[in-house]
């Protein structure tokens, strides 16, 4: 989606950090992304690479863990995981799903020098 | 003064003068790392104002040497957009306006569902906020119907984002139970990501746009209360299946509720502008208890 917007974000937090903790590189900056929060990974790689420059995060590894997509299923009442947005529910094979989790979008941790 | 960010700390909005976050190197696209070194006026279109957004990041490098460590940080890449959001929220509250978020694709009929909408609420008031990458169009036909609106220009930007919706608010005069519009930038993806502040959003949909939508974009009407399918005068010329499309809606969005509308001959607008009204009382209320 807005991929860009989201790298410009994080080098906000980056530099808020940066202030706050006096480093100045980071190595690896770590993400939590969840299924359903619609970054599109390469994408969100290339535009890190190209907004990070000039900033203390310029040149630093980015790492993405993937968080899984939950959701409630309004047939049994029941929250699971769930693979894709369409998937039927595991439990009882119910189509009526409502997300409740997979939109994270989170810096989980930066290794800094 | 920016009641919410602090930023710039003399700056007002007028009639006829705006606030330009253009060339003054700070973006409002979720890093929010800005300096306001430089507002200045530019020239507004038409009664109003609009508000340019839309320049890269600041060129910032950070001093400071340190060892080798690890920062937790767990923040949400969109902490800050979220905090103005929030502040927003709690303005709209004590206000006892009732916000709606308009999102949709390029085309579907937001601006004239709007108009019409205006001229059926007659006495209530309200304002309106533009959202579009240029020109003040939407605005120009919005202060056509009587209604005060300010455009804001995001530039590059594919959305609105809360710390804009924040600035347009002071220009507008927000008086208890009003309805506040917010038409965000045509665009079915990254306005479903920026809350607002807004107390729903609503997606409006067109017949001629395919049944088949909602399963493409999922994330907009997932967040959606509401799905408007307007246009639905033209559904007998183009082989459409009006059941289909809220069998799809449904299919993303258990709980979304559905209206169907045609903006141009009013057919169902009477339930859109009673589900405004419904929303706004239960707003006053709630801002009065």
């Amino acid at each position: 989606m807005h991929e860009m917007s989201l790298c410009e974000g994080i080098r906000g937090i980056v530099e808020d950090q940066a202030r706050r903790h006096g480093f100045a590189a980071v190595k690896v900056l770590r993400l939590e992304i969840g299924r359903f929060a619609g970054v599109e990974k390469a994408a969100l790689g290339f535009a890190f690479d190209v907004v990070m420059r000039g900033s203390a995060a310029e040149g630093a590894r980015l790492e993405i863990l993937d968080l899984p997509g939950r959701a409630l299923c309004y047939d049994c009442g029941e929250e699971a995981v769930i693979e894709d947005r369409f998937d039927p529910c595991p439990l009882c094979g119910g189509g009526r799903l409502m997300p409740v989790g997979g939109d994270e979008m989170r810096i989980k941790d930066m290794e800094v020098q | 003064m920016c009641t919410v960010c602090g930023c710039g700390g003399n700056v007002t909005f007028e009639a006829g003068h705006g606030h330009a976050h253009g060339a003054d190197g700070h973006s409002h696209h979720g890093s929010f790392s800005h300096g306001h070194a430089g507002h200045r006026p530019h020239t507004a279109q038409g009664a109003g104002h609009a508000h340019h957004h839309g320049l890269g990041p600041a060129g910032v490098s950070v001093p400071g040497m340190s060892q080798e460590r690890l920062i937790e940080v767990e923040t949400d890449i969109l902490a800050k957009n979220n905090i103005y959001a929030m502040a927003n929220r709690h303005r709209l509250r004590a206000l006892g306006v009732h916000a709606v978020n308009l999102v949709s694709s390029p085309g579907s009929g937001k601006t004239t569902l709007l108009c019409k909408t205006i001229s059926l609420l007659a006495d209530a008031p309200l304002a309106v906020i533009e959202g579009d990458q240029q020109t003040s169009n939407d605005a120009d036909r919005i202060r056509a119907t009587g209604a005060p609106a300010v455009q804001i220009n995001t530039g590059k930007g594919c959305h609105l984002d809360a710390h804009m919706v924040g600035h347009a608010m002071e220009d507008l005069p927000l008086v208890a139970g009003a309805h506040l519009f917010i038409e965000n930038v045509g665009n079915l993806v990254c306005p479903a990501a920026f809350d607002l502040g807004e107390d729903a959003k609503v997606a409006i949909l067109s017949v001629t746009e395919g049944e088949d939508k909602p399963l493409k974009y999922p994330d907009m009407f997932t967040a959606a209360r509401l799905a408007i399918l307007n246009k639905v005068d033209l559904a007998p010329h183009c082989d459409v299946d009006l059941d289909l499309y809220e069998a799809n809606l449904r299919r993303v969005n258990p709980l979304i509720e559905v209206l169907r509308v045609s903006a141009r001959t009013g057919e169902g607008m009477e339930s859109w502008v009673k589900w405004l009204s419904a929303r706004r009382t239960a707003k006053m209320l709630g801002a009065r208890g």
